[in-house]
């Protein structure tokens, strides 16, 4: 069984993924001397019609990721191959164009993400209006009334403000926005993090349906980490800049492997109070260290419970320990164990 | 009665607007023992903040109206009290923590000066020894290196160590009652653990009653013995931390509980929101305020607004579900889990021989 899976683990990857990740670096220079590294190295693929969640305290470089993606934000280096084509420094402005309607962007607040001097008609158009210059006006009208319908708003809304709207129904209108082109890759950017717990539950039943009906993968961005394992089919994890654990998000809730991992699932606290009675709390001491001063080594055991001396001599490397799992951890390392003298953790 | 320390009875407030007075917080009872969490839950908008404000006197007093209501601190009506009075009660008696701990401190006075400040007003310490109990309340709220932290200008700190300071202020002059306002909706998970294993520990140590205004069910599971659910600036439901998260009543506390994702469930499963959005305060008409979102709604919710109704001796909500005179057919299964009513109705007439308020 073990065997089978790793097989068609290793058959698929570059078959259907619609997007391929490697060695991603995004660093600003602050000033003459400091540099702060927000993304500093990551690989992760994602296949057509997958979800994946990007998890991560705030400061660990996540959104940093979503938009360098999105190519907000040109990356320092690293290589990204999308949908056939393959993405490595400057790009032209053909290829640029079309990564702008292929990739679209769902962001964090309903409330600023909106231009409030511009109808609703006009904020979701905006984008048809220069990807498809060749559609007529009443073609544009009647593109924005589906799409309207299609995130559960109706036609009338299309001539109103968004300050006439709530938090919830401004989310569906950037949803609709970003739905305008046909993209076939959306990052959402904390979609549900400025919302009503009540008005939550109906922008992810709405994304999800969404990917449903249109086959759209999606990378989900989010600190909640209960709403992310409910919409992602696997998760990454970050820490200050890096991807510390990737998994299904089954495996990821109830096996994590990577100290992080387990403090971060541990430190959420659950809404059903015997659970809260029972369980044990791993808390971390301290606080995430400065991206512009990360540690050597790994880049965890500042705060990591189980540290050893090697790890803060050498960064421990991204591997899978076990078919779609992959961990950073030197505990999962059998060579770096023995050498330590330690037992192996056994996955 | 006796051993309750503060006391919030049928509290009104609405702020004047440029369209009118708008309701705030209508008629909201709770109480609260000594050393008891008390949990104050519900989205934004809908009075929360408000109530937790009302009761440190900190709204604006132009534009804010309080028609009815009393907030008994020790039997002491707080409302009636004059701004010299109610500034002894404030950050001795009764002390607050906010949100967002980037903009609670001065960023131009040094820590240590203003955790001296309470403490120099409240307890006549003189410098020296106001200093030495500041150092002892960092050193209990778990930031090292405290002589040198003393001097330090909070911009110097990170977000979680703020809070802390924050709760060091709060707790320097053995406050009865700490009011928490979302004490750790601005912070990541991991410093979110270590604050409240903080303010547990702290509330062991001093027997502080809290009261603790969040809108995270998790954080609610986490820390509170008692939880009032507000809706629209209503207590729609109160009741004990197991009542409320294993027998909700109130079809809103239900849909909460409900649109909540599960870390055990399966992915599958779909969540269920509550449809629409909440209501306008400004426009609140004279029935149910959750009437327009209720999937359980009758004609009576939309002209009347229910009164409290006893379920146990601890837990009461305001649904007409609760009434004998809704036909039994109409109640949801979930509902009718909670009601036995002889248990009710002696409830009932304890609560009205101690004057109408739920216990």
């Amino acid at each position: 069984m073990t065997h089978e899976l790793k097989e068609q683990h290793t058959t698929n990857a570059g078959q259907d993924d619609l997007l391929v990740v490697s060695d991603l670096k995004k660093h600003f220079r602050l000033n003459r001397k400091t540099v702060l590294k927000a993304v500093d190295g990551i690989s992760f693929s994602i296949k057509k019609g997958e979800t994946l969640g990007l998890v991560g305290e705030s400061g660990c470089g996540k959104s940093t990721v979503g938009r360098t993606l999105t190519r907000i934000y040109e990356p320092t280096d690293g290589e990204v191959h999308f949908d056939g084509l393959k993405l490595k420094g400057r790009l032209d402005g053909k290829t640029k164009k079309r990564i702008n309607r292929d990739v679209q962007m769902i962001f964090q607040d309903p409330y600023s993400s909106l231009n409030p001097r511009m109808t609703v008609s006009e904020i979701i158009s905006e984008g048809l209006v220069i990807h498809n210059p060749d559609m007529s006006q009443k073609d544009r009208e009647k593109r924005v009334h589906e799409l309207l319908l299609l995130v559960g708003l109706n036609k009338n809304h299309a001539g109103r403000y968004p300050h006439e709207f709530s938090g919830g129904q401004r989310q569906r209108i950037g949803i609709a926005r970003a739905l305008a082109v046909e993209p076939k890759f959306i990052v959402a950017d904390e979609p549900i993090a400025a919302l009503d717990v009540s008005i939550q539950a109906q922008i992810v039943n709405l994304l999800k349906e969404l990917q449903e009906e249109r086959g759209l993968t999606y990378l989900f961005i989010a600190h909640d980490l209960s709403m992310v394992k409910y919409i992602s089919d696997r998760i990454a994890v970050m820490y200050l800049g890096k991807i510390v654990e990737l998994a299904g998000s089954e495996a990821l809730y109830e096996k994590p492997l990577h100290p992080y991992t387990q403090a971060l699932l541990s430190a959420i606290p659950l809404p059903d109070p015997e659970k809260e009675r029972t369980r044990e709390q791993i808390v971390l001491t301290g606080d995430v260290p400065s991206p512009t001063d990360i540690p050597s080594g790994c880049r965890f055991r500042t705060r990591c419970p189980f540290a050893m001396d090697s790890c803060a001599v050498i960064d421990p490397e991204f591997r899978e320990v076990e078919p779609g799992h992959s961990v950073a951890c030197h505990l999962y390392d059998a060579e770096i164990m023995a050498k330590e003298g330690k037992e192996l953790k056994t996955v | 009665m006796d051993n309750h320390i503060l006391e919030v009875n049928n509290l009104h407030v609405s702020f004047k607007t440029r369209n009118g007075e708008v309701p705030a917080v209508r008629g909201v009872n709770f109480s609260l023992k000594k050393g008891e969490t008390l949990a104050i839950v519900g989205e934004s908008g809908f009075g929360k903040s408000v109530t937790a404000k009302s009761i440190m006197q900190l709204l604006p007093k132009q534009n804010t109206i309080i028609p009815e209501g009393e907030i008994l601190y020790e039997g002491k009506d707080l409302l009636k009290f004059s701004k010299k009075e109610i500034q002894n009660v404030r950050g001795s008696d009764i002390s607050m923590v906010f949100q967002d701990p980037m903009t609670s401190l001065n960023p131009t006075m040094k820590i240590g000066k203003q955790i001296m400040e309470g403490l120099s007003r409240h307890m006549s310490l003189t410098k020296k020894q106001a200093r030495e109990r500041a150092k002892e309340m960092l050193e209990l709220v778990g930031i090292p290196n405290t002589e040198a932290r003393l001097d330090a200008y909070p911009h110097q700190f990170s977000g979680g160590m703020r809070q802390r300071v924050v709760i060091a202020i709060a707790l320097a002059c053995n406050p009865k009652v700490l009011i928490a306002d979302e004490p750790t909706t601005a912070l990541d998970v991991t410093i979110q653990a270590q604050i409240l294993r903080l303010m547990r520990g702290l509330q062991e140590k001093m027997d502080t009653a809290i009261v603790l205004i969040t809108h995270d069910l998790g954080v609610v599971a986490n820390m509170a013995d008692r939880v009032a659910v507000m809706y629209a600036g209503e207590v729609v439901e109160q009741g004990t931390l197991d009542e409320i998260f294993y027998s909700p009543q109130h079809p809103y506390t239900l849909g909460l509980l409900r649109s909540m994702p599960n870390l055990d469930a399966p992915r599958t499963e779909p969540l269920i929101p509550i449809p629409g959005s909440p209501p306008d305060p400004a426009s609140l008409g004279t029935g149910c305020p959750f009437a327009a979102r209720c999937p359980y709604t009758m004609k009576v919710c939309h002209d009347h607004n229910p009164d409290y109704t006893a379920v146990s001796g601890t837990q009461a909500v305001r649904c007409w579900l609760q009434d004998e005179r809704t036909p039994e057919e109409h109640v949801p299964e979930v509902i009718r889990k909670g009601r036995q009513t002889s248990e009710i109705a002696a409830d009932q007439a304890a609560i009205d021989a101690a004057g109408g308020v739920p216990v």
